[in-house]
């Protein structure tokens, strides 16, 4: 199934909530945030989609846009087609619900996207940061992000041998 | 007749300082820390074609056996507070390799949010190894550059000597 085809499904059952579907290298289906769980179990157990695998699920800053970007990579192994939705978050409360219920490995997914960008995902089990240490200050994928001066004494600029 | 014809015929005559340094390097026990890449030339040294071992330098798994650390890699600044553990879990003498461009600066990473610039800011570096990374050679001549560097050591001097006092007022 492509991508035209999904977002004619999807709108069909869900109505308002499916957005439009972004043309470019890889078709995108934006999707609102309040019904990204039920999408997401849909796309799932729906026989006819199928689609099993969260391949990959990554977060973007847009300070213009004043907002963040959550991107999903749907595989259906089963049926070999792949589709991808967007979500966007407003980026002062960037809170959205988590789709660890529908696929687990989303849990480690929405990990990072909290320790790099700060958005919340409701729902999830253990959220917490996953690769920067547990005291670090700021999200630091932001665009607006300002690198610290120093950690634990440990300056972080190198001053030039030349 | 002079105290040398008295001894046996193997007998060898050195000085303490000399003696001591002369085990120390021989038996380098270094601990793996390898962070990244440069991990991946580390073992290559040690492994059969450039052979760390045949100047006594053997891996080891803790640093509680360990008297080199070779700090081979992207230090993260996360992990540069380990290494700092790490550092003074080690035994006295202790001696650090830093091996690579990232080790020794921060290298590729130097602007990235999340790297610690150099290990030299975290514990003292006794020999740089540029690179990136570093040939087998190149680590090799690195060690042996760190056992030049043992052989001029004076514990003596250095544990009775005016240094102590002036290093006590």
């Amino acid at each position: 199934m492509d991508a035209a085809a999904l977002h004619q499904t999807l709108q069909a059952r869900f109505g308002d909530a499916i957005g439009t579907l972004e043309s470019g290298m890889e078709p995108a289906i934006r999707v609102a945030p309040a019904a990204i769980v039920g999408v997401c179990t849909y796309l799932k157990t729906d026989p006819a989609l199928g689609f099993d695998c969260l391949s990959n699920q990554s977060g973007v800053d847009y300070p213009a846009r004043h907002e963040i970007e959550v991107v999903y990579h749907l595989i259906s192994y089963r049926l070999r087609h792949a589709c991808i939705l967007k979500v966007g978050v407003p980026r002062d409360n960037p809170a959205m619900p988590s789709v660890a219920g529908v696929w687990r490995t989303a849990i480690w997914q929405e990990r990072e996207i909290f320790d790099l960008l700060g958005v919340v995902f409701d729902g999830h089990p253990d959220l917490r940061r996953i690769l920067l240490p547990e005291d670090w200050v700021g999200h630091p994928l932001r665009k607006d992000f300002v690198e610290p001066t120093e950690y634990h004494g440990i300056s972080t600029k190198r001053e030039s041998m030349l | 007749m002079s105290l040398l014809n008295t001894m046996p015929e193997f007998t060898v005559t050195t000085k303490i300082d000399e003696m001591l340094n002369w085990t120390r390097k021989s038996s380098l026990w270094y601990m793996l820390f390898g962070l990244a890449c440069c991990a991946i030339e580390m073992m290559q040294t040690g492994g059969p074609r450039s052979d760390l071992d045949r100047f006594g330098a053997v891996p080891r798994a803790t640093p509680r056996q360990s008297d080199l650390m070779i700090v081979a890699g992207t230090l993260t600044l996360k992990m540069a507070l380990r290494t700092k553990v790490l550092y003074d879990q080690m035994p006295d003498p202790k001696y650090v390799i830093s091996m690579g461009s990232c080790s020794n600066c921060g290298g590729l990473f130097q602007l990235a949010y999340s790297v610690c610039d150099g290990v030299d800011k975290v514990i003292p570096v006794d020999v740089y190894v540029p690179g990136c990374p570093p040939r087998p050679e190149s680590l090799t001549e690195g060690l042996l550059k760190l056992q030049e560097k043992m052989m001029q050591e004076k514990w003596l001097v250095r544990r009775s000597g005016a240094e102590l006092a002036a290093a006590e007022a």
